[in-house]
């Protein structure tokens, strides 16, 4: 049988021709972050089972420059993660009505904002006093 | 019909979305970036004793928990549906090492978390 040859467009770095989706390749590769992070809390973890020269040892580990330079990588695309999860909250969540009529767009945006901002300022405040 | 997992996992996506957008940012702030440095963040703050009374707590072990299961469930949903865009074709491979990485960190925190006790 002879094979038959269709043409098939080119696909390689398809992302990288439009800002839009330069855009979404971020968000989506934000999830690499995260779950490298999500990985070096659970190695932080088994190294607090170790007991507390281990767990030190984890903590030293975190001091090197490449482990500085990846998480503020993880912070700046984690944080846009954020931004844009926020962003289509309007379309994702459940229908929100206050006395019948769909809320604004723009405040369930705002209200996930402000509730990123306050969540961050009580976790700081009880890792550093409580 | 067959039924669909997608339920499941699209449910686990959307509770790691929430959860990394209200705390992913402030955490790897904290524990990857002031701490380290030792800025705004005494190295008190994360010394064993403290930590270990937090993983022992039964409250903390739950956050601990659902932190690194949320976080890793809601990356495994992205990166199954995203190596698609780059040119990896979804399959049981694919899925097995997403999906099954995630439930497989996922057990090793949980198991983790009992060994350390209470």
């Amino acid at each position: 049988m002879a094979t038959v040859k269709t043409y098939v467009r080119p696909m390689q770095g398809w992302w990288r021709r439009n800002p839009y989706f330069v855009r979404y390749m971020i968000r989506e590769g934000s999830s690499v972050f995260l779950a490298t992070y999500a990985i070096i809390l659970l190695v932080g973890l088994l190294r607090l089972t170790q007991g507390e020269a281990a767990w030190d040892s984890w903590r030293a580990a975190l001091t090197s420059p490449w482990s500085i330079l990846f998480h503020w990588l993880a912070l700046l695309t984690v944080s846009y993660h954020a931004w844009t999860w926020w962003k289509v909250a309007p379309k994702t969540a459940p229908d929100l009505r206050v006395g019948g009529r769909p809320l604004p767009e723009m405040l369930i945006t705002a209200g996930g904002v402000l509730a990123t901002l306050a969540t961050s300022v009580l976790v700081y405040v009880i890792v550093r006093w409580m | 019909m067959k039924r669909s997992h997608e339920p499941i996992f699209w449910s686990l996506f959307g509770a790691g979305g929430v959860l990394s957008a209200l705390v992913a940012p402030i955490l790897i702030f904290i524990t990857g970036i002031i701490a380290p440095i030792g800025l705004w963040m005494p190295p008190q703050a994360l010394e064993y004793s403290r930590v270990l009374g937090f993983a022992q707590h039964w409250f903390g072990k739950l956050l601990v928990l659902a932190v690194i299961s949320l976080f890793l469930f809601h990356a495994a949903h992205r990166i199954y549906h995203g190596l698609h865009d780059i040119g990896v074709h979804a399959g049981t491979g694919t899925m097995a090492a997403s999906y099954g990485g995630a439930l497989l960190g996922s057990l090793a925190a949980a198991f983790l978390l009992l060994k350390i006790g209470f």
